[in-house]
């Protein structure tokens, strides 16, 4: 005789036997599903300046992060998605970049926003982006970021500000071209900081700032300000935007004829704007910096060599279908390098969603070491996590038979300087 | 039912509307709302001068900053209501001072002396950009946005905020179309000369509408500042003075409700078309052509001169 286990089937039983039998009926929709939500796309929400002041750089950040997009896709994407840029233009306006941002992540459901330049329409769009608690990552180079005005939620960590741009160049501008400086600059934000960061480097040196002279945004002549040019001018430092760009360095031309101080010049000044142009020839000699080298250089990197092909640019910084078209080279690498921060971050952190949007900034601020890489093709950088800011080599190019050769690649340490925030304190 | 009695339950009807909009509205329309109603408010400061006054004013962005640098540059010392009164204040003596010169003039020369103000008033920004931080703006920190106890960051308390200032705006400028100073407003945009010879003094009169219109622009400007946490000089560039009048010209110049319309309807029309071609800007361009081709009064004016002539 043997005893036979029997059990009385009970409702609950049951009703796991067919809750169970259902899942397993059902399988191949939830396999389906669960497919679907690990192999959607990671949206990025591109805030591009197609049009207003900033076109001409929106233009650029534009290629750059479709090239910087292909190259990330065609090696896998990230977390085994693709990537995918819903791109809205935002007039290079704050109140249509901060209305942009609402549309990446409410009704788009982006995860994350990307690619500012102008800094208000940064400054203006952040505060939504700290409410949407959209991660954003701004290619913007303002020193917004790392003075504390924004939030957790902003990040900086694909090209560097503005103050450490303006400080490394003073240790170069002191020993080699002199140390009595007149400083020439736009009477608006962009203008006060080189003339504030600029002026105490060159203190730090044991340089001085004989003159600063603002010139009025409306300003369209310029030859009125020569005259207030100190006679023991050394060094003229000159950081003009905009289209009157070419007639301030014709009528400084004009004004100073063959017997001119040394010139140091910001290359914002000439972006999209070919070197070897009509009235450009005063410049012959003169200085720029440029974040990254417009020419390529007879120590050309492997990394820029990928870069720069993958981007369609040629060896002069234009566009390889046309010559005429220049790139704003000394800047939208920021693209491509937030780019792979972004995918660095994600992987990082483990990113399958909005959910994980805090992670993600916790990743990215635990970030230090960016080697010089096909990632990073600009040099090599290190990234603050407190600050949220990216510091990096900065390059001095001289206009040398129309085209700008670097003489002096700057050290990181060079760009560093103390910490105003640390935004990881701030809950999320 | 007589005309006041159908105008109260339409603009009644409106502003319930709206409130009830927020409940069901996705999140993304539900921010839009919140911003077309604080820019729509700004319309309406523009509307008592251009649609009941009939003097064009370009420099009205210079009201509007005043009330957002009023505010902005005061929050952080005496505190979010203290600072939102000083910025309408702010936008109210400069609308008078404003007033009592650029009204020396007329016609074209008070367009291009509103511009000149402007203008000086967008150079001040950026000449005192150590505090100002000239044409980047500042952001205001969330800290400084809560009124009492609400947070206006929040987007439920921002949206009521914003449904409480237009409120405030449709109803003053209601009211207004509806007072003698109203009628004799609309007597000195039909014809200046009958209005002083009927006594009236006219001067006194577009004064106040000055004022008036620079106060409720202010009120915008300081609103959206806190609303939106920033205040930016770009907001007292010409194309903020040019905004107003396009949205008031769209919805309806001298019409209570043309403001909200045109501002609704430029808005979406940008948005839309922007999901389309990068070209949006085209889009928006022909849809201005065609309108003022086949709707000279604005959409609202189209509507009292086609179904409800009463509309105020």
């Amino acid at each position: 005789m043997t005893d036979r286990m029997t059990s009385t089937p009970t409702r609950r039983g049951a009703i796991k036997t067919l809750g169970a039998g259902a899942a397993a009926a059902s399988l191949p929709l939830w396999a389906r599903y669960a497919q679907a939500q690990t192999s959607a796309p990671v949206k990025v929400g591109f805030q591009v300046h197609s049009t207003g002041i900033g076109a001409a750089y929106g233009r650029w950040y534009d290629r750059t992060t479709q090239a910087a997009v292909a190259k990330i896709n065609a090696e896998g994407g990230i977390n085994g998605r693709m990537l995918e840029i819903v791109a809205e233009d935002d007039g290079t306006d704050p109140k249509r970049g901060a209305e942009v941002l609402e549309k990446f992540a409410n009704q788009h459901g982006c995860d994350v926003g990307f690619g500012t330049l102008f800094s208000h329409v940064v400054i203006g769009s952040a505060p939504r982006a700290g409410e949407l608690k959209l991660p954003y990552f701004v290619v913007s180079e303002g020193h917004h970021v790392a003075s504390g005005m924004l939030n957790r939620y902003t990040l900086q960590p694909g090209i560097t500000d503005v103050k450490s741009q303006v400080q490394a160049m003073a240790p170069y501008v002191a020993k080699t071209l002199g140390k009595k400086v007149t400083m020439i600059f736009p009477d608006f934000a962009f203008g006060h900081d080189h003339r504030d960061y600029f002026t105490a480097a060159m203190d730090a040196q044991g340089g001085e700032v004989l003159a600063q002279i603002a010139i009025p945004p409306t300003e369209t002549s310029f030859t009125k300000y020569f005259p207030k040019i100190p006679r023991d001018t050394e060094v003229l430092y000159h950081v003009m935007v905009g289209p009157a760009v070419l007639t301030f360095v014709k009528e400084l031309g004009e004004f100073f004829g063959p017997s001119r101080p040394e010139i140091f010049g910001f290359i914002d000044s000439l972006e999209a704007v070919d070197i070897a142009s009509p009235g450009l020839e005063f410049l012959e000699g003169t200085y720029f910096w440029e974040g990254n080298p417009r020419y390529a250089q007879a120590d050309q990197t492997e990394y820029d060599k990928a870069y720069r092909a993958a981007v369609g640019v040629d060896d002069n910084g234009a566009s390889v279908s046309d010559p005429k078209d220049i790139s704003t080279y000394a800047h939208m690498f920021g693209c491509w390098e937030t780019l792979h921060v972004i995918k660095a971050g994600m992987e990082a952190a483990g990113y399958a969603g909005p959910g994980d949007r805090a992670a993600l900034i916790e990743a990215v601020e635990a970030m230090t070491e960016m080697p010089h890489s096909f990632e990073h093709p600009q040099g090599a950088k290190v990234f603050n996590g407190k600050t949220h800011q990216v510091f990096g080599h900065q390059y001095i190019s001289r206009v040398e038979a129309g085209r700008l050769n670097v003489v002096h690649k700057t050290s990181i340490k060079d760009t560093l300087y103390s910490d105003e925030v640390d935004y990881t304190t701030q809950s999320f | 039912m007589s005309d006041l009695r159908k105008s109260l339950v339409l603009h009644g009807g409106v502003l319930v509307l709206l409130f009830g909009l927020q409940f069901v509205l996705p999140a993304y329309h539900h921010g839009v709302v919140a911003r077309v109603m604080v820019m729509a408010s700004y319309a309406i400061g523009y509307n008592v001068l251009f649609g009941y006054t009939g003097l064009l004013s370009l420099g009205h962005a210079m009201f509007f900053a005043a009330g957002m640098y009023g505010m902005g540059l005061t929050v952080g010392v005496l505190g979010t209501a203290p600072a939102l009164a000083f910025g309408v204040v702010a936008g109210a003596l400069l609308a008078a001072v404003v007033g009592a010169l650029a009204l020396r003039t007329a016609g074209v020369a008070f367009m291009i002396v509103t511009l000149m103000f402007a203008q000086a008033g967008y150079l001040t920004i950026l000449y005192f950009g150590t505090y100002t931080r000239g044409d980047e703006g500042f952001v205001i920190p969330q800290a400084q946005r809560v009124l009492g106890a609400v947070d206006l960051s929040d987007p439920a308390n921002r949206y009521f905020a914003a449904l409480a200032l237009f409120a405030l705006c449709l109803m003053v400028s209601l009211r207004l179309v509806h007072t003698s100073f109203g009628r004799v407003l609309i007597a000195i945009r039909e014809n200046e000369e009958r209005a002083r010879m009927l006594g009236y003094n006219v001067f006194a009169r577009k004064w106040a509408a000055v004022v008036i219109s620079g106060t409720l622009s202010a009120a915008a400007g300081a609103f959206y500042g806190l609303l939106f946490g920033y205040a930016g000089a770009s907001f007292a560039g010409v194309q903020y003075s040019i905004f107003p009048l396009l949205w008031v010209l769209l919805g309806g110049a001298g019409t209570v409700l043309g403001p909200l319309v045109g501002t609704l309807f430029m808005f979406y029309l940008i948005d839309l078309s922007s999901g389309v071609t990068s070209a949006y800007m085209l889009i928006a361009g022909v849809a201005l052509v065609l309108l003022t081709l086949f709707a000279q009064q604005g959409l609202m004016g189209e509507v009292r001169a086609r179904v409800w002539r009463w509309l105020p």
